[in-house]
């Protein structure tokens, strides 16, 4: 094993490594909870479908926009004014996915189905909260980025951006996994 | 040991890089040095000052139970003023001997034997060994050791709520933890309090994982090579790694428990339940799930605490042996084998859970297989030592002593790994010696080995070797004396986790257990030789020159001490492997890492 050594000040990121680090023990957990799903579903007879908020799919429109419009504003990093704009449509789209999430939530509780009702609604809960925590961080690094970006001259603001833009696409991705978990199983 | 001059060859010419102006300036500030410091070499000691903090609670804690199963009906002093509704008049009740045993199991293995070895000595040691100034993340790692702090006092609270800690051991198997206080006194706000701090401590240790993970990826020094690392970056490496799997599975667990027990939810708990006479308002989960993804963590986690303990004996033996370790890397190899094998083998744990028999049989192969990399590590050390001129330090002891008990302890794995020997043993004490040797003594004398190794480094003074050896010797009989007799005691059936042995088959086995209490007793107040040389030699011991041990690796490049960067504004420049023993160097018969090539003997 030889490994290239490390120049010390070589154009290594050690940010965008441990997003990737984090990215793993991140499906570990929600593989965590997808075991439990399974053998949850296998141990109780009363497993029962929940019917989906139809908003769901809505919501999952926009943040697929939403790594679009991440991209967009990412190829015009160059030039600082036309990427905020794109940025800050990102951000929004990501707090709309948010606010969607909870009306979803909302439209559950009326049909009375809070997260001790049933299994199934447990794991819906369970499942649309943790990865909106996980959002959270995501909104949260953008931000960072975002401001990185509008102080002038920075150079590594699109590294930032870069970084925080993995970890953005991932928690994407994560949600189309979770959405086809809740449509097949929950 | 007398005091040696200022550098006995310790810094020889050494290949360096000139860093111009580095971002790691001095703090300043008592709070910014010493208590909310991200200098990973503070935050590794604030890491070590908690373990030994744990390890005197739990021990003191495993004191109690001892007394308590060899003289049942004697009251201990003091015992009912720290609980009087556990311990009216200072005797124990049954419950209260569990809640002793789940919070020393709890305290040891996540406060001792994951903080010292592989956070404490990993955070202090990792980034000199590998040339970086300090963790990728200085930050993430400030907040990875007070997230661990704020775990350990969640925890310790569970003493002082109402009806004390859980009682539902380590492992808080559900249903009973799930349940809440019908279960009994302390699985009220006890269990949750537990449930909290463990998924605390999750948090914790991942940041500490990322955070020595990418270290060991981006920040090497030039010309340290992945094949170039020390035996110990190399365990802490794959310990992270393994560590990051691990708290990611037991953290969402923690969080199904948590909702189980607060939000009603049925995760872990079936329908028809019916504790203490009462019909459990839940339906339909499964007792077994908390099962698998509590050893799915909790497995890997022995690895957590005794992989590092493998890594510290590679680093520390072959400066004593003046020789180099023999198959380096296959040593590594090894390494990352039990780090893979480690997720294939939780199941053995649950061979007496209701678990399908036919999975009974899928875990107990890779159990057989996992013992092959660790004998080969084992073997590897033993033949390094042979024909080996060896410098008897304390710290050389305590290695000897780790291959000592992890042969004794890992023996008894041979037979625990096949379910139908397992069945019969599997409630006993035999388990108890099994586990207590294997990574609970190991890892200790590995800490041990450490502390003695490193603390001229960590603290720029000398141990004293005499006490160091005393020490050594007595707890090495001492832990003998502990914990051999209890393989015979599982062997005759006696049952672990009970707090009376005064009926009829296991009364005869009491004077036993009155030996290993007074053996018990015997080797905790011997470990106060260690902290008295920890605290006189931490003020009063003399002073370490940069390399006292005439070792290899980074660390002894600089001065002890380390500066708060490290290298003093300066990067070594890594020319050699770390196991250059027995050659003919420039300062004698070693080279060391950052030894210019040009030293090298043709």
């Amino acid at each position: 094993m030889s490994a290239p050594a490390a120049a010390p000040l070589a154009p290594v990121s050690p940010a965008r490594t441990g997003v990737w680090i984090g990215i793993a023990a991140i499906v570990m957990s929600f593989a965590a909870f997808t075991s439990a799903l399974i053998v949850r579903q296998g141990a109780g007879p009363e497993w029962q479908h929940v019917r989906l908020p139809p908003i769901l799919f809505a919501n999952t429109l926009v943040l697929l926009v939403s790594s679009a419009t991440l991209e967009r504003s990412r190829s015009r990093g160059a030039r600082v004014e036309t990427a905020l704009p794109w940025l800050y449509l990102t951000l929004g789209l990501g707090l709309a996915f948010l606010g969607g999430q909870i009306a979803a939530w909302r439209s559950l509780a009326e049909q009375g189905l809070g997260l001790a009702s049933s299994a199934n609604s447990a794991f819906f809960y369970l499942f649309t909260a943790a990865h909106g925590l996980h959002l959270l961080g995501g909104l949260g690094g953008l931000t960072y980025a975002l401001r990185r970006l509008q102080r002038s001259r920075d150079p590594a603001a699109r590294h930032v951006l870069g970084t925080a833009a993995v970890y953005w696409h991932f928690m994407d991705g994560l949600w189309l996994y979770l959405l086809v978990l809740l449509v097949l199983r929950v | 040991m007398p005091e040696r001059p200022a550098n006995p060859g310790g810094h020889a010419p050494e290949a360096v890089e000139r860093v111009p102006a580095h971002g790691h300036a001095a703090p300043r500030g008592f709070l910014r040095t010493h208590v909310f410091s991200v200098d990973h070499k503070v935050i590794g000691k604030q890491y070590l000052d908690l373990a030994l903090l744990a390890v005197v609670i739990g021990m003191v804690l495993s004191w109690l139970m001892r007394l308590h199963l060899g003289w049942p009906k004697a009251a201990i002093p003091g015992l009912g003023a720290l609980s009087a509704g556990g311990a009216p008049g200072g005797v124990m009740t049954p419950e209260y001997y569990l809640s002793l045993m789940t919070m020393h199991g709890t305290i040891m293995v996540f406060f001792v034997l994951t903080t010292a070895p592989f956070a404490g000595f990993g955070n202090f040691l990792l980034p000199i060994q590998v040339g970086a100034e300090d963790m990728a993340f200085p930050r993430l790692n400030m907040m990875s050791f007070w997230v661990t702090f704020l775990a350990f006092l969640v925890l310790i609270a569970a003493f002082f709520v109402p009806e004390g800690p859980p009682l539902s051991g380590w492992t808080a198997y559900a249903p009973l933890s799930a349940v809440g206080r019908d279960a009994g006194p302390g699985q009220g706000l006890g269990q949750t309090l537990w449930a909290a701090s463990i998924g605390i401590f999750c948090i914790g240790q991942l940041l500490g994982s990322l955070n020595f993970i990418t270290t060991t990826l981006d920040l090497r020094a030039k010309g340290m090579s992945l094949a170039r690392m020390p035996f110990s970056t190399w365990a802490w490496f794959t310990t992270s790694i393994i560590g990051l799997i691990a708290f990611s599975v037991l953290l969402p667990a923690c969080v199904l428990l948590i909702l189980d027990r607060v939000a009603g939810t049925s995760f872990f708990v079936p329908a028809g339940l019916v504790i203490s006479d009462r019909l459990q308002p839940h339906a339909g989960g499964s007792p077994l799930l908390w099962q698998h993804l509590f050893w799915f963590f909790g497995h890997p986690e022995v690895y957590i605490a005794i992989l590092p303990g493998f890594g510290i004996v590679s680093h520390i033996l072959p400066a004593f042996t003046r020789k180099p370790l023999l198959g380096p890397r296959v040593v590594i190899a090894c390494f990352i084998a039990i780090g893979f094998l480690s997720y294939a083998v939780w199941g053995h744990h649950m061979f007496v859970s209701g678990m399908n028999p036919f999975s009974a049989t899928l875990f107990s192969v890779p159990t057989l297989v996992i013992t092959i990399p660790a004998t080969i590590v084992t073997l590897l050390w033993i033949g390094s030592v042979y024909g080996a001129r060896l410098r008897l330090t304390t710290a050389a002891l305590f290695c000897l002593g780790f291959v000592s008990v992890f042969v004794s302890g890992g023996i008894s794995g041979f037979f625990l790994a096949q379910p139908s020997i397992d069945i019969y043993l599997h409630a006993t004490y035999f388990v108890v010696a099994h586990f207590h040797f294997v990574m609970g003594v190991a890892a200790m004398f590995g800490i041990f080995a450490g502390a003695y190794f490193w603390f001229p480094k960590i603290y720029g003074r000398m141990m004293n070797e005499r006490l160091g050896k005393w020490h050594f010797a007595l707890t090495f009989i001492g832990v003998y004396c502990i914990f051999m007799p209890m393989h015979y005691l599982g062997l005759a059936g006696n049952v672990r986790r009970y707090s009376e042995f005064t009926d009829d088959y296991l009364q005869p086995l009491i004077p036993l257990h009155r030996f290993i209490t007074i053996a018990a007793l015997f080797t905790g107040a011997v470990q106060l030789l260690f902290f008295v040389n920890l605290f006189w030699s931490r003020f009063r011991g003399p002073r370490a020159s940069a390399n006292p041990w005439e070792a290899t690796s980074l660390e002894w490049s600089t001065s002890s001490p380390p500066p708060v960067d490290n290298f003093g504004g300066r990067r070594p420049v890594v020319e050699h492997g770390p196991n250059e023993y027995g050659v003919s160097g420039p300062t004698g018969d070693y080279l060391m890492q950052a030894a210019p090539e040009s030293g090298r003997p043709t």
